[in-house]
């Protein structure tokens, strides 16, 4: 005999499927504790959707691991606490896409973040992009969340149903990231010269990357209404970022994009970096649970 | 005693109800919304859960003290599931846990969450201690996801508003 007693139930003004049945078990330990092992149990990923989930996991990661590093480096409290929130967000974005793209081979979202060298990585060269100064990283956040809304507003409908709910939940975040980094892109570009001038400098910085994000690969021809196909990014994601910048008085850089290779796992020179620090402490004490 | 199946789950129900958000204490996760389903089989009993942020760090917390309270009502096999579709919102916060969060300094959600595109005008937010609605925003961000860091301009104080979602 079973039963089931839904929040439906309880709350009945909220007509919605609770039975949530594309996410699997997760069984409770006392004394382990597993992640929330969103997507188990008869969803797993195959291989081109643990790539594709791999591709966004890792610019979640990446970025969150760069934003981190602002934390006790802000300009001001507030600002610490807003990029360590807006990284904590990514992060857990970032353990849902990966712990999805290891359920096509068995390993799990720390096997992926700690144990894949630069090679095996499939961020974007955007996100390895160093922090600069606090317009730097405005200018990189516009873009990322700008991209990042628009993606996951169109995944959050996609026939994978895993991608769909993971997308679900973070266009909500990352409309947040988004008005965060357009009120500090509309304040700095209308400030004053200096200011202003960091925010050109800033947008001239990530400018060359941006290309990449629209970048289709064979891949996406295979993954077809499970995924976004990129280049369907480009036009909307543009227009959104001109709208910002005529607001703040800002032009739109007018430079050539840079040969990037992140899809592929050809990183530029930093994100070893970023990865050398992220991974110390897991491959140094391995199978370490804290 | 013969217990109804509609009984024994509804008895598990509050069990796992009764779990506080350990960053949010005065609030119950069904007052959150947090709390998605209860399944009885026996003596097994399966809950599924929602984290209100992907990142928030109270789920595992959560998901702990809700095996726990399962097995303190008696049930031998226990198992919490962690679900992401429907994406939880602050629509799903109960009337009941407003009034709790209000009367522990903390400003409700106001207004219901935007399902779709941006909702262009701010709405104020009023102040948990005074009423005043003369209140502004200082952070976007505050001391968890979940809420945003305001100023009264009426009492000066400054206080947490759980932000729409």
């Amino acid at each position: 005999m079973s039963a089931t007693r839904t929040a439906d139930d309880v709350h009945g003004d909220i007509h919605r499927d609770v039975h949530g049945d594309i996410h699997g078990d997760v069984h409770v330990d006392a004394v382990e504790l597993d992640p929330e092992l969103v997507g188990a149990g008869g969803a797993d990923a195959d291989h081109d959707v643990a790539q594709y989930a791999q591709w966004l996991g890792d610019d979640a990661l990446v970025l969150a691991q760069r934003l981190g590093a602002w934390i006790s480096r802000a300009p001001e409290l507030e600002e610490d606490i807003a990029l360590g929130n807006i990284a904590l967000d990514l992060v857990g974005q970032a353990r849902s896409l990966l712990h999805h793209a290891g359920t096509a081979d068995g390993r799990s979202e720390d096997d992926l973040a700690y144990f894949r060298d630069e090679t095996e990585f499939r961020s974007s060269w955007l996100v390895e992009q160093p922090n600069g100064d606090f317009a730097a990283t405005i200018a990189r956040q516009l873009v990322a969340s700008t991209y990042m809304h628009e993606l996951y507003a169109r995944l959050q409908h996609a026939s994978e149903p895993t991608l769909a709910a993971i997308a679900a939940k973070a266009v909500l975040e990352v409309a947040y990231h988004r008005d965060h980094a357009v009120q500090w892109t509309l304040r700095l570009g209308d400030g004053t010269d200096e200011s202003r001038r960091r925010m050109v400098a800033g947008l001239d910085a990530v400018w060359p990357y941006v290309d990449e994000l629209f970048a289709d690969t064979p891949l996406i021809d295979r993954l077809g209404d499970r995924a976004v196909r990129p280049s369907t990014l480009r036009e909307p994601v543009l227009a959104a970022l001109r709208d910002v910048l005529r607001q703040a008085g800002l032009a739109e850089p007018d430079l050539p994009p840079a040969p990037c290779g992140g899809r592929a796992g050809r990183h530029s020179e930093y994100l070893g970096y970023i990865l050398a620090e992220m991974q110390v402490l897991a491959r140094q004490h391995p199978g370490a649970s804290w | 005693m013969v217990t109804s199946i509609d009984g024994e789950v509804a008895r598990a129900w509050q069990a796992a109800a009764a779990v506080v958000d350990p960053e949010v204490p005065v609030l119950t996760i069904e007052d959150l919304g947090v709390l998605r389903s209860v399944t009885v089989t026996g003596d097994t009993a399966r809950a599924a859960i929602t984290p209100t942020y992907s990142g928030c760090p109270a789920v595992d917390a959560i998901r702990c003290d809700v095996a726990d309270a399962l097995r303190g009502a008696g049930y031998r096999d226990v198992s919490v599931d962690v679900v992401l579709a429907p994406a939880w919102s602050t629509d799903w916060m109960t009337d009941a846990g407003k009034h709790k969060l209000r009367a522990y300094g903390i400003a409700p959600p106001s207004g219901r969450a935007a399902h779709s595109g941006p909702v262009p005008i701010a709405l104020s937010v009023r102040c948990p201690r005074c009423g005043s609605l003369s209140t502004r925003e200082i952070a976007h961000f505050g001391s968890t996801s979940c809420k945003a860091l305001y100023e009264c301009s009426a009492c000066l104080e400054p206080f947490d508003y759980f932000k729409v979602h």
